[in-house]
């Protein structure tokens, strides 16, 4: 009876596989990602830069259909658009970063609406919005692991710059001149996860996938590694609780996943050993030094 | 032998003077103390220095450094507290210079690290996270960190700012050894006590240079009121300083 509700699925369903191999593909390198846009205090970026994908996928849509390459090229042409242009800006002028990108994601979601509006092509809205994980064919999947790849080795070249332009960026400038195209690289993983868990998840929630197990993480460690380690894990079991949840009772699979993922960080909130609410209001009595 | 050598140095912000023609050099192992009020242009005059400032005007000569070999200690360092990071690892960030990029840290540099993190007293706090120190600690981890960029210029900000006098004293101790080292050492100060009794050599700073010397020839009442009485608001409609630099007044 178990087996048939959490592991019949996956053996009986070719879409299952697959789908579950997306999902485990994002949670790999999504969820560093996240954790990082969390620590940098980047959350929101995340979602503006969703914004900004928009208009370069429909655009790809306009241009070929549903054409998934199509779509994905556009949208990584218009998020690195706005991501370098913002970063440039911000690091060239005062402008503090999220005022600048506020600027480029705006004038992006503003430029594809026009475009859009000028074809005047009727476009499968809630496909794009919402992604659709289950529908997923060999290609996809190949591209959204091809992505997945590409960002962890991605990061493993920048991370010791990242980390260090988080803590103290200062400091960093006047020892190396890394941190300025770490930034940037950075900038750009997000735009290549976002695009990834677009095809999964739709354009409004692939960015669940990055921020919620970061949050999640953050209430069990205070150590970067275990954060990045308990983030990968969280995301993983939100896409396969999302998927076996999505699959009995037919809620789309992408808010699904995010749903299932606002439970863990809910139990997290409540009951995480660091700084989790319960701790908090019963902490033990103090230590002797 | 100048470790630092000022060709009539302008340094400011939005064309507005914060440091105005200064000239001079300081030679290569000095231990100079900066002073002035605040708004003296102190910061202004480090930061260019240290390179993340472009002069105005004029040029400031590092003597063959590169600017790595500098190790910089702002006043407010901009470090998010909350990140989590051991001290051992946020110290071993002042290797940098040695590991790049991808260079491991082996076990000598290990023991560097611990080196480092015992010679400024805080033993056992390897594995604390940086957001649970208090501020004399804090600040101890930054010299810390300056201890193992191994520079031959060092720049201080006022680093003693609301710091305990043992921490002081444990990290004065730190600057004399440097300063025995042979490396040079810059630091901006307010303690004039402290200027007197263990930094030789002091320019004191009231946008311009008001004077700079011996500490005992320099520091003297009639400088000081002098460099208290300085302006410190800009003036928004000033016209452009004629100065005396020749390739300004060409351009």
């Amino acid at each position: 009876m178990l087996y048939d509700a959490l592991i019949g699925p996956f053996t009986e369903f070719e879409f299952m596989r697959r789908a579950l191999a997306a999902v485990i593909a994002l949670a790999l390198a999504g969820a560093p990602i996240g954790v990082f846009l969390m620590l940098r205090r980047m959350s929101l970026v995340g979602d503006a830069m969703a914004h900004a994908i928009l208009p370069g996928a429909a655009v790809g849509f306009l241009l070929s259909g549903l054409n998934l390459f199509a779509m994905t090229a556009g949208g990584l042409i218009a998020g690195f658009a706005v991501a370098i242009l913002a970063g440039v800006v911000a690091r060239s002028t005062g402008l503090k970063e999220d005022a600048s990108l506020a600027t480029f994601y705006l004038a992006s979601l503003a430029l594809g609406v026009t475009i859009v509006s000028i074809k005047g092509t009727n476009i499968d809205l809630l496909h794009v919005l919402f992604g659709n994980i289950l529908a997923m064919d060999d290609q996809t999947l190949l591209v959204v692991a091809f992505n997945a790849t590409v960002t962890l080795l991605v990061l493993a070249v920048i991370y010791r710059p990242l980390v260090i332009e988080s803590v103290d960026p200062l400091f960093l400038r006047t020892v190396s001149r890394a941190g300025g195209p770490a930034h940037l690289a950075f900038l750009a993983l997000v735009v290549v996860n976002l695009v990834n868990g677009f095809q999964a998840l739709g354009t409004l929630l692939a960015v669940g996938l990055m921020i919620l197990p970061a949050g999640i993480a953050r209430f069990w460690s205070r150590d970067l590694t275990a954060m990045i380690c308990i983030a990968v894990v969280a995301a993983a079991i939100s896409g396969y609780a999302g998927l076996v949840l999505s699959f009995q009772t037919r809620v789309p699979s992408g808010p699904a996943i995010i749903l299932v993922a606002t439970m863990i960080y809910i139990v997290s909130v409540l009951f995480g050993s660091v700084g989790g609410l319960v701790r908090q209001m019963f902490p033990g009595r103090h230590l002797e030094a | 032998m100048a470790a630092l050598h000022f060709h009539n140095v302008t340094l400011g912000y939005d064309r507005h003077p914060a440091v105005h023609h200064l000239s001079g050099e300081i030679a290569r192992g000095a231990l100079v103390a900066v002073i002035g009020p605040n708004g003296a242009g102190k910061s202004t005059l480090l930061r260019g220095i240290v390179g993340i400032l472009r002069p105005l005007d004029g040029s400031i000569h590092l003597g063959g450094l590169d600017s790595r070999d500098i190790a910089y200690l702002p006043q407010s360092a901009e470090i998010d507290r909350s990140f989590p990071i051991s001290v051992f690892d946020f110290v071993g960030t002042g290797l940098w210079r040695g590991t790049g990029l991808f260079g491991g840290i082996g076990k000598a540099a290990r023991g560097k690290i611990l080196g480092a993190i015992g010679a400024v007293g805080l033993n056992g706090f390897e594995n604390r996270p940086i957001g649970t120190l208090s501020g004399g600690q804090m600040q101890r981890v930054l010299f810390a960190r300056v201890l193992l960029q191994d520079a031959s210029l060092i720049v201080l900000d006022e680093p003693f700012n609301a710091i305990d006098s043992k921490t002081t004293t444990d990290l004065l101790a730190l600057v004399e050894r440097w300063h025995g080292e042979g490396r040079t050492v810059l630091a901006a100060l307010h303690d004039m006590e402290m200027v007197r009794n263990h930094f030789s050599e002091t320019l004191v700073l009231a946008r311009g240079p008001v004077a700079w010397g011996p500490t005992a020839e320099v520091l003297t009442p009639e400088n000081l009121l002098v460099a208290m009485r300085m302006c410190e608001a800009f003036d928004d409609t000033a016209a452009a300083c004629a100065g005396d630099d020749i390739s300004s007044r060409a351009a």
